[in-house]
């Protein structure tokens, strides 16, 4: 808002402390951030699907180009493993929101442990598929995509990990679990985005 | 529009219409490649029109009334006047005045930022009152508010305290403020 002042301007309110935030009413910062945060997330994403879908159908390459093999099974038993710490993470909420402590702690716990788990065996298939990050374009995308969500796997892990040890301090209340809604919403985004990659890249 | 990722429970709902889609979309490129795409338009159309009919928990329930908090002693008065207003009267006991003016800008003009022009004659508005406004070391500010009036006075009140909200407007927008807010509201 533009401001004029025609004479001097004595600030009552706000003497002893700083003066509260000023948002628009239209859209509440919680909001706007969640929105501003899947946006970019959509453009980050959707520049390296690009990509894979350019050098993939437009320039016609072979998926995976020969000799090269996708680890197909292993990577659907590491699917399996993130979908259900979406289910432990979803049990872990619904179970602060009833006051149960020991739910919470223990769907943390597990949720932690199988993100860990995927981590560690997308590092291994790393490791033993073939191929490198230079060997043409198809391998690049390959890492690329499976190496930007692995980053947010970690990030996701490294929120889960603070989640979990305030969840054994005993922060979190039936009334005041924001920190476990957020790392939750997070972490469910990182889930969508990993089914979006195994479908693409994996599978079809 | 529901945004999928609002709440911890919504995500989970999305991530379940994801993977049901994506497993429509792999049965079907089993089948056939075209049939792949065709899943493939219609799981992708399937849950955008999911994301845009669902309701929004709480969207059609009224926001709470704005309240707002003065200091002992004080009579902080809110003026909400459209752009063009030549005056207004405030009464003599206010002792700190924000004039409040919103830049009426049309969908098109609001849509393709072109409110320039509104918003120069907003600001020439909320000058010419503040000047008017100013007397006897009542200190008066004017600003330009956000295109809805009531959305104007909802900003304005977040930042400042106000006991009275005069409105110089018809009887029609003085009752939509009044519904907004437990601030004692009157005609300019």
């Amino acid at each position: 808002m533009a401001s004029y002042s025609h004479a001097e301007h004595v600030e009552h309110v706000h003497e002893e402390h700083p003066p509260e935030p000023h948002y628009s009413s239209r859209v509440s910062p919680s909001v706007l951030g969640m929105f501003l945060f899947i946006g970019t997330e959509i453009m980050l994403f959707g520049a390296f699907f690009t990509a894979y879908f350019f050098v993939r159908v437009v320039a016609g390459t072979a998926w995976p180009t020969p000799p090269f093999h996708l680890p197909i099974f292993v990577a659907f038993v590491n699917t399996c493993i993130l979908v259900t710490s979406s289910f432990t993470m979803h049990w872990a909420l619904q179970s602060v929101k009833r006051g149960n402590v020991w739910g919470l702690r223990a769907g943390l716990l597990l949720t932690f442990l199988m993100g860990l788990t995927f981590l560690v065996t997308q590092g291994i298939e790393y490791s033993r598929v073939g191929f490198a990050l230079k060997d043409g374009a198809f391998a690049t995308i390959f890492y690329c995509l499976t190496g930007l969500h692995g980053a947010h796997v970690f990030v996701g892990l490294s929120i889960l990990l603070f989640m979990t040890i305030r969840a054994f301090r005993g922060h979190f209340s039936p009334e005041d679990h924001r920190g476990v809604e957020i790392g939750g919403i997070y972490w469910h985004f990182v889930d969508v985005m990993w089914i979006v990659v195994y479908t693409t890249v994996y599978i079809l | 529009m529901r945004n999928p990722l609002r709440s911890e429970t919504e995500a989970f709902r999305f991530l379940i219409a994801v993977i049901v889609g994506a497993l429509v979309i792999v049965g079907a490129a089993y089948i056939n490649t075209w049939l792949g795409v065709a899943a493939a338009i219609l799981a992708v159309a399937g849950i955008g029109w999911w994301l845009k009919d669902e309701p929004v928990p709480g969207a059609h329930e009224p926001p709470p009334p704005l309240e707002s908090t003065t200091p002992p002693g004080t009579h902080r008065v809110l003026v909400v006047a459209p752009p063009g207003t030549p005056s207004v009267h405030v009464d003599a006991k206010a002792t700190e005045i924000v004039v409040v003016v919103p830049a009426l800008a049309s969908k098109v003009e609001a849509l393709t930022g072109a409110v320039d022009d509104r918003r120069a004659e907003a600001e020439q508005t909320a000058a010419t009152l503040a000047r008017e406004l100013s007397r006897d070391g009542v200190p008066v500010r004017g600003e330009v508010g956000a295109d809805d009036p009531v959305l104007a006075v909802d900003d304005a009140l977040r930042t400042f305290g106000a006991d009275e909200i005069v409105v110089a407007g018809d009887a029609e927008l003085v009752g939509r403020i009044r519904q907004r807010t437990t601030v004692p509201v009157s005609p300019a």
